[in-house]
């Protein structure tokens, strides 16, 4: 057990941790943000993806260790309104089904538009497929990316 | 802790929902199966507290539904409210929608399956709700003191024709509470519909972009631990011992029991390490060492599986449903095809993992959960436990997938039965592997195929089907039945246009267990009859289309039919493009799929694009109807080319999705989802779309290079 700092969407937690717990358990059940998913546990489907210092990466496969101290965003701490343009463009196309996934989903789909501001089918799918949905939204996760980004040229924002 | 009575009296319900003061509750009433529900107001009613609390309206106007059915994706959230809304005449945003608890009693069948939700309870929904709306007219009819024929209903309103007099029905809900139910109402016509048929976004789409949505994985209580479970891989082994030593010396892990699952009345077992959180239960769990007994049963490889379906469905089978004499007819036809068809066992693999939260205490039981037959449940742990049906709650959280897994009652049990015995909340988590490879799975399934073509039309047909009969799986259970699932997804039509047809199944005993999954034997079904029917179009030389309207004569499968053939351009296809064509039928509903493939620069199929006409009748949201069809051709892509469960010595092979592999978004094709307008009665409209999907796939391939698929799945890349 060590004492950890996780700064996760722009504030400090102070957790007792095994050093070797992966960050997606330090996330959920230590600092209680339940947003992010366990889907496989082994950096296959996506589920657990935050943001380390902007970059996607996949939590169940991080330890808790390697993240202390650095800057963590979560699905929580992309809008506390539902206004970042990718959420908007999710409810604009009507994605999730069961949802499950699709926290993953937003926070990849979020670092292609960083990224690549205008991405091209051939970008979105590079970029998103190391995640799963089963109940199949991936047409509308096509589109909403694509409408993602033309809300944000709209707003001038690329946050 | 507060445990709350699984009987929601009227009070209860307007606790639960959040509203105070007077309310208008009105709610139906099953009196006994089949026959037609009956509205009751519970303030002047005894029934009240048996009452189904459907709708609620208090004094600002809010209105609030108890949702009895689980949300696992399929929209009930959505299409649920805008059927209230639409008679009752309010708009969709003064509905809130609330999760029902588990009461069969009270809700009549909750379970969320057959894709039942819309077709199994519209007719009630639009009853009460127009009920309650004549009921607030009358009410406003009498403080006015006019006649209440002067008065309409809108927006949340009642208004007075000659004078434009309006009243709010917040400020009515008092007095309408006090009068009685209209024995008969006028719905409204299809044609006058404002909500209903209109894509209206869903309401629980903002809680599923940041994070909000509570699922069962999700869901936490005070003092809460948490448990994984190493089960039998195979099956059904018994715990022989256990060494816990290494496993208690991790921190935080608390207690460590053997601990059985209800699998169709079968115990199976399993060893619970239970923790404070649930990273050290998974640390203690890798420690842990168990020896199973396993010497009571065979432990099955796949080629033993398939050696022995293939054999028993070329012998006798339990005959379900003939016609005329087919062996006599297929002997004289002129000509005659057969074919063999196989299809794998799968995985439900939902993306939340399989989860449950029990707590239990002496004198009741709450549990929490991704759960889709919560009064299944009920019944199942009141049994169990020895506790009244009304100590029992079963609460469902959002599903994270279902697909037919989570209609299961064996992980709400094993949770309760660990909580029990730690006498604390427990929350039991599924890791990814013991969702992947306990099962239950789709059973794996081969069929023999049989037909005689006179004058370029079918006169004989007939299917066996050989797997394992999912209703045979309880001790004791009559192992002779016919199963009737054998035609599932069939047109019915067909049975009036072959004058001669025998159907009937061979059924495989296993200790495999098996569940439904996603549009149930129709899954499979679908594709034997449809590429059989395909082949069998090909032999007569027909056109496959062209080959189907001429057996299914009946005006609603012409439109269909019709339908497909203009969206998909079948006629007008150029060279060099394949397409194939399946419509099939389950849960009331009718869908045809065309598919069109061609070659990529390499010389490999791929899929260019997919048209489905979904034939559900009656309807609520298209825009979820759409997004459902979607949903289902990708589910059934992955079946088709992408994944199975293997068994190797009694173990499944493919635990998680490394090895069980999911279609991805680069897999996906364009796909164009139009919905037949018809006076039909509703169908389902979450799973009828999967099962055209493959042999429509699979004709296509077929179209393009004249390779026929008969085994699932085959890999696209090695076409």
């Amino acid at each position: 057990m060590a004492a950890l700092t996780l700064k996760i969407n722009n504030k400090s937690h102070t957790i007792e941790a095994d050093p070797k717990m992966p960050l997606l358990w330090a996330i959920r059940d230590l600092v209680g943000l339940t947003g992010t998913k366990y889907g496989c546990g082994i950096a296959q489907c996506g589920a657990c993806t935050v943001h380390l210092e902007g970059t996607p990466v996949r939590s169940c496969s991080i330890p808790v260790s390697a993240a202390a101290n650095k800057n963590i965003t979560t699905i929580e701490g992309l809008s506390n309104d539902n206004s970042h343009p990718v959420q908007q463009a999710w409810i604009l196309e009507q994605v999730p089904q069961c949802g499950y996934c699709q926290s993953g989903q937003i926070m990849a789909a979020t670092a292609l538009l960083k990224r690549i501001p205008n991405p091209n089918d051939k970008d979105i799918h590079t970029a998103m497929q190391g995640h799963i949905c089963r109940c199949g939204t991936y047409p509308r996760i096509r589109k909403a990316i694509k409408t993602a980004s033309q809300l944000m040229t709209k707003n001038g924002s690329s946050k | 802790m507060e445990n709350t009575s699984a009987q929601i009296s009227r009070r209860n319900f307007i606790k639960l929902s959040g509203m105070t003061g007077a309310a208008l509750t009105l709610g139906f009433y099953l009196p006994a199966q089949g026959k037609e529900a009956t509205i009751v107001n519970p303030l002047d009613n005894s029934l009240s507290t048996e009452l189904n609390a459907w709708i609620s309206i208090d004094t600002t106007g809010k209105v609030t539904i108890t949702n009895h059915r689980a949300e696992m994706g399929q929209g009930s959230f959505q299409s649920v409210p805008q059927i209230i809304a639409e008679e009752l005449e309010v708009d969709l945003n003064q509905v809130e929608i609330v999760f029902g608890v588990g009461n069969n009693k009270k809700y009549g069948s909750q379970v969320t399956g057959g894709s039942s939700t819309v077709r199994g309870s519209y007719k009630n929904l639009l009853r009460l709700s127009a009920s309650a709306r004549e009921m607030l007219i009358e009410a406003a009819a009498k403080k006015w003191n006019v006649n209440k024929a002067e008065c309409y209903a809108e927006n949340g309103q009642v208004i007075h024709k000659p004078t434009g007099k309006k009243l709010g029905y917040g400020e009515l809900v008092e007095q309408a509470s006090k009068l009685e139910p209209p024995k008969e109402v006028r719905l409204k016509s299809p044609r006058d519909y404002k909500i209903i048929r209109k894509p209206l976004p869903r309401q629980d789409n903002p809680q599923k972009v940041n994070g909000a949505a509570v699922f069962g994985i999700d869901f936490k209580l005070p003092g809460m631990m948490y448990a994984v479970v190493e089960r039998s891989p195979r099956f059904v082994g018994k715990v022989q011992s256990f060494d816990d030593t290494e496993t208690k010396k991790v921190a935080g892990v608390k207690h460590v029991l053997k601990v059985n699952r209800d699998v169709f009345n079968n115990m199976y077992e399993g060893v619970a390490v239970v923790a404070d959180n649930l990273w050290a239960a998974m640390q203690g769990r890798k420690v842990l060492k168990v020896v199973w007994d396993d010497s009571a049963f065979p432990h099955y490889s796949t080629e033993q599986l398939y050696g022995k379906l293939r054999e028993t469905v070329k012998g006798e089978i339990i005959s379900y449903r003939t016609k005329g004499n087919f062996s006599t007819a297929y002997e004289k036809a002129e000509k005659k095809l057969e074919a063999f068809y196989e299809t794998p066992y799968e995985s439900h693999s939902c993306m939340e993992p399989l989860n449950c939260t029990a707590y239990v205490t002496d004198d009741q039981c709450e549990i929490w959960g991704p759960i889709q037959a919560p009064d299944w449940i009920q019944g199942n742990l009141s049994a169990h436990l020895k506790l009244p049906m009304e100590k029992v709650t079963v609460n469902m959280t959002f599903l994270g997938g279902g697909f037919g897994r989570k209609a299961f009652t064996d992980y709400p049990y094993e949770a309760a039965m660990i909580s029990k015995e730690i006498k604390a909340p427990v929350q039991v988590v599924w890791t990814r592997e013991d969702d992947m490879a306990v099962g239950p799975f789709r059973p794996g399934m081969v069929y023999h195929c049989k037909a005689g073509l006179n004058n370029g039309k079918i006169n004989a047909f007939e299917t066996k089907m050989a797997g394992q009969n999912m209703g045979q799986q309880e001790p004791g259970a009559d192992k002779k039945g016919y199963n009737d699932s054998v035609t599932e997804g069939l047109l019915e039509p067909y049975f009036n246009s072959f004058p001669h047809h025998s159907f009937g199944d061979a059924p495989l005993d296993s200790p495999i267990p098996v569940m439904w999954w996603r549009s149930v034997y129709a899954s499979t079904n679908g594709f034997a009859y449809e590429s059989f029917i395909d082949e069998l179009a090909i032999e007569a030389g027909k056109d496959p289309l062209d080959f189907r309207k001429q057996h299914l004569w009946e005006e609603r499968y012409q439109f269909l039919i019709n339908k497909l053939e203009e969206v998909s351009g079948w006629k007008s296809r150029k060279k060099n493009e394949g397409y194939g064509v399946a419509i099939t039928e389950c849960f009331s509903s009718i869908v045809g799929e065309v598919v069109k493939v061609s070659k990529d620069a390499n010389g490999k199929v791929k899929i260019d694009k997919v048209w489905a006409v979904m034939d559900c009748g009656w309807y609520v949201n298209p825009d979820i109807i759409k997004a459902q069809v979607e949903g289902s051709i990708v589910m059934a892509l992955g079946a088709a080319t992408k994944h199975a469960t293997h068994f190797k010595d009694g173990l499944a092979v493919e635990k998680n999705f490394n090895t069980y592999l999911m279609p991805r978004i680069n897999d996906i094709p364009e796909i164009e989802v139009h919905i037949v307008d018809n006076e039909e009665k509703a169908g389902g409209v979450g799973e009828p779309g999967l099962p055209p999907f493959t042999p429509a796939l699979t004709n296509a391939i077929f179209d393009l290079t004249g390779k026929r698929i008969r085994v699932l799945p085959f890999n696209l890349d090695e076409v």
